[in-house]
């Protein structure tokens, strides 16, 4: 019975994890390796220089910005978006008023339309949104500050990307609009699998929506949650906030700096400094700080699983 | 089989934690048979036995190109094109009719062509040009460049008496080096860099173009009565303000106070020029001179608005023409003029401008066909190329001359005035093509940008650029280079 077996399973993950290993963790190693070298990207020769890059990078003001920025990123996006995601996920399908005749749980009046709706930029590329958005924050002729005008409010005319105050705080409210429409769907999903039969039986003991909402809907999607939490935190530290600073920013990554985020420190510095090495320096930081993101959330969210 | 890991427990079974042990260790071996690996990653060709044979030097073949080698020419598919190139491939090809040529065409210069580097095949020539330039120190730092003073000495295409080097426009030469005699790079492209403006609304002002800065707020405040602003500019991009603040800086305090700022020499922005330099800029911003809203604008709208008559002067390069075409009305009469000065106190003339070329060509050190790389230069400077280079694109090139018998556009005609009035007074400030990280990012959208929009005055933004100088002085990872 057993002999044979050891065949088996590895006929079955030879492929899949030697083309894992190949495409993800071979280059992982591989630029861990580089970050120990002063290769420039542009030749073939380099020499191992061993700490040097660490060293410099512990010194680079820039960098500390950007790991600040990109931190930031990750701790904030995620409850923002996802709490957002929650409420409006929440709204419709559990949130609406008793109808007669209807169903005991449902959504609030249109919610099958503002499903589709919210998805909407989800299906737009992100190079897209952010370009749309770095128009309308156009101080001078943009949607934003226009409409501002149009209310009368001709004296509130901020720079948005322009001011540094400000500009980090607008990236990121584009980020929060284009991802939030998945994680609706996503949630909505999930609490759609969650029985009736538990809504009805709070409902009788008298629970009002936001009790239902944290006693029993949030409880009973934890999973969902969490993983979309991790989801949300790697998009936030990776390609997504690349795309929208490097397209929407003053610079990019500016004024002054105050939009720069890690991943576009790497590619400043290997495709416009020439300086291989030191960008997968910083790109080893930035893997440790999503490993430990995706760590604490998974610490943190630890719970008893409820099967229902 | 039927079994369960349930069954397996304790048996000799293979858990599923065992699984993950097992495989963990298998990663484990297989690190260190990746370092053969590694070594195809990075490794160098540098046999150069399957380099093309010299031919035969005559005076229609001044470079010995062999000509029956075959070269490849890849283009920067950018605002310029690539029929002019295409043009001067069919000269080559002429010429050389056994000589099979492979021509390409792309944006994507650094994601094609860095790989080939590293193998060590690089083409023959190239337009390293546009948003994925590869840093030409690095590549001559690396030595993955041809020196081109082969060509620079060669005689040129259209008069056999006259050397290629001879041909070229102030400063086309000096830009190619980088440290030392080698020249490495050859600009096609020449750009004139200064203060756009509409002729049609200076004349509606009934003003000049003001050629002292009290004469400059008068002209601004003229226009800020009838509903204008002075200036403009690429508020997202600050560094499109160097293109008439450091000529301007030249003018004021001479030649030698570039030279020091480009040198990274200590306090060279401390020199009392840049400060007045900096007053004078910083108050268009004091005085509203400057359109509302500008430092949240990218270059593209921020030359609409002033194409569009928000803004009267916007500090640009000769580009401007072509790319904001489509928003400049007709009877605008796109004119550059020189920088504006301080006063008659000034070290250079009124006029002194900054120009210099773009479009960057080279030649790598591993090409097959070097001379067949150069070869295909020297034809494009030739003075037919030339022309129609400039006929088809409307900018001039690095060939001096070849603007004559052929229609100019309103902003070209008046770039070619400027130039002729500069004579030799044409600066050209090199931290741009040096230090990239240094002028746009750090003296540009922090330094500049910063003033402009009022949150530097400009004595904390001379300070804050001196200690970035310095920084990038101390710092051995980034290569330094002097002015010759």
């Amino acid at each position: 019975m057993q002999h044979g077996k050891y065949r088996f399973i590895v006929g079955f993950l030879a492929l899949p994890l030697g083309l894992y290993a190949l495409f993800v963790i071979w280059p992982f190693i591989q630029s861990i390796y580089y970050s120990f070298t002063d290769w420039t990207g542009l030749s073939p020769e380099f020499k191992m220089v061993g700490f040097d890059n660490y060293n410099r990078m512990l010194d680079d003001e820039i960098f500390w910005k950007s790991l600040q920025h990109s931190l930031l990123f990750a701790l904030l996006l995620p409850v923002v978006t996802i709490g957002l995601a929650l409420f409006f996920a929440f709204m419709i399908n559990v949130g609406g008023r008793k109808r007669k005749n209807g169903p005991v749980v449902s959504g609030v009046r249109g919610s099958s339309f503002y499903k589709i709706v919210y998805f909407f930029p989800q299906v737009l590329s992100i190079a897209i949104v952010a370009l749309l958005f770095a128009f309308a924050y156009n101080p001078d002729s943009g949607a934003i500050n226009s409409v501002l005008r149009g209310i009368g409010l001709g004296d509130v005319q901020p720079l948005w990307l322009g001011d540094p105050d400000l500009a980090l705080w607008a990236v990121m409210a584009v980020l929060v609009w284009s991802t939030v429409g998945f994680f609706v769907v996503l949630f909505s999903a999930g609490m759609a699998s969650i029985p009736a039969e538990m809504y009805e039986a709070a409902l009788l003991d008298g629970a009002n929506r936001v009790t239902t909402f944290f006693r029993v809907t949030l409880p009973l999607l934890w999973d969902t949650v969490q993983s979309g939490w991790v989801y949300m935190g790697i998009l936030a530290l990776g390609a997504e906030s690349f795309a929208v600073v490097q397209i929407m920013t003053t610079g990019p990554g500016g004024p002054d700096y105050s939009t720069t985020v890690m991943v576009l420190y790497v590619y400043q510095k290997a495709f416009r400094d020439g300086q291989a090495a030191y960008a997968t320096t910083i790109g080893v930081a930035l893997l440790v700080v999503t490993l430990a993101f995706a760590a604490v959330v998974m610490r943190l969210g630890r719970r008893e699983r409820l099967e229902y | 089989m039927g079994s369960t890991s349930a069954e397996n427990r304790g048996t000799e079974g293979v858990g599923r934690r065992d699984l993950i042990k097992r495989s963990a260790a298998l990663g484990l071996i297989s690190v260190p048979t990746m370092s053969f690996l590694s070594a195809c990653a990075s490794s160098g060709g540098d046999d150069s036995g399957d380099k093309a044979k010299a031919g035969k030097k005559t005076a229609k073949n001044p470079l010995g190109v062999n000509d029956t080698a075959g070269m490849e020419f890849v283009l920067f598919d950018g605002g310029f094109g690539k029929e002019y190139a295409e043009d001067a491939v069919k000269i080559y090809e002429k010429n050389f009719p056994q000589a099979k040529v492979k021509f390409s065409a792309t944006q994507k210069i650094q994601s094609t062509l860095q790989p080939r580097f590293n193998q060590g095949t690089p083409p023959d020539l190239i337009d390293n040009s546009g948003a994925e330039q590869m840093d030409m120190g690095v590549l001559a730092g690396k030595n993955q460049l041809t020196d081109l003073t082969p060509l620079l000495d060669a005689p040129s295409y259209d008069d056999p008496a006259k050397k290629v080097r001879d041909t070229l426009r102030p400063g086309i030469v000096e830009m190619g080096q980088l440290d030392g005699e080698k020249v490495w790079i050859l600009y096609y492209a020449y750009t004139v860099y200064g203060v756009w403006y509409s002729q049609k609304a200076l004349d509606s002002l009934d003003e000049q173009y003001p050629e002292t800065w009290d004469q400059m707020l008068a002209v601004c405040e003229k226009a800020k009565k009838k509903g204008m602003a002075g200036w403009t500019y690429a508020g997202k991009y600050p560094y499109y303000l160097p293109f008439s603040l450091y000529p301007m800086i030249g003018k004021v305090g001479g030649r030698e106070v570039l030279d020091a700022i480009d040198n990274l020499e200590p306090n060279a922005w401390k020199h009392p020029a840049v400060k007045a330099c900096f007053d004078a800029y910083y108050e268009l911003y004091k005085k509203g001179y400057v359109l509302k809203g500008t430092p949240g604008l990218d270059h593209i709208q921020s030359q609409t608005a002033w194409a569009q008559g928000k803004a009267l002067f916007i500090p640009n390069g000769s580009w401007v023409e072509n790319e904001s075409a489509n928003v400049i009305p007709k009877d605008f009469d796109l004119a550059v003029s020189a920088p504006t000065g301080i006063d008659s106190s000034d070290k250079l003339p009124f006029g002194t401008i900054w120009a210099s070329g773009g479009e960057p060509f080279i030649v790598p050190s591993k090409a097959k066909n070097a001379e067949g790389g150069m070869e295909q230069l020297r034809i494009m400077l030739s003075e037919a190329s030339s022309k129609n280079f400039t006929g088809k694109v409307k900018s001039l090139t690095a060939y001096n001359g070849g603007t004559d018998g052929i229609a100019l556009t309103p902003g070209l005609k008046s770039g070619v005035a400027a130039l002729d009035k500069a004579g030799e007074n044409v600066v050209n400030p090199r931290l741009q093509d040096w230090y990239v990280q240094l002028q746009k990012e750090k003296i540009g959208v922090s330094g500049l940008g910063e003033m402009m929009a009022g949150r530097l005055t400009p004595a904390e933004a001379v300070k804050k650029i001196q200690a970035y100088a310095d920084e990038v002085a101390k710092d051995d990872s980034i290569k330094h280079y002097k002015h010759q």
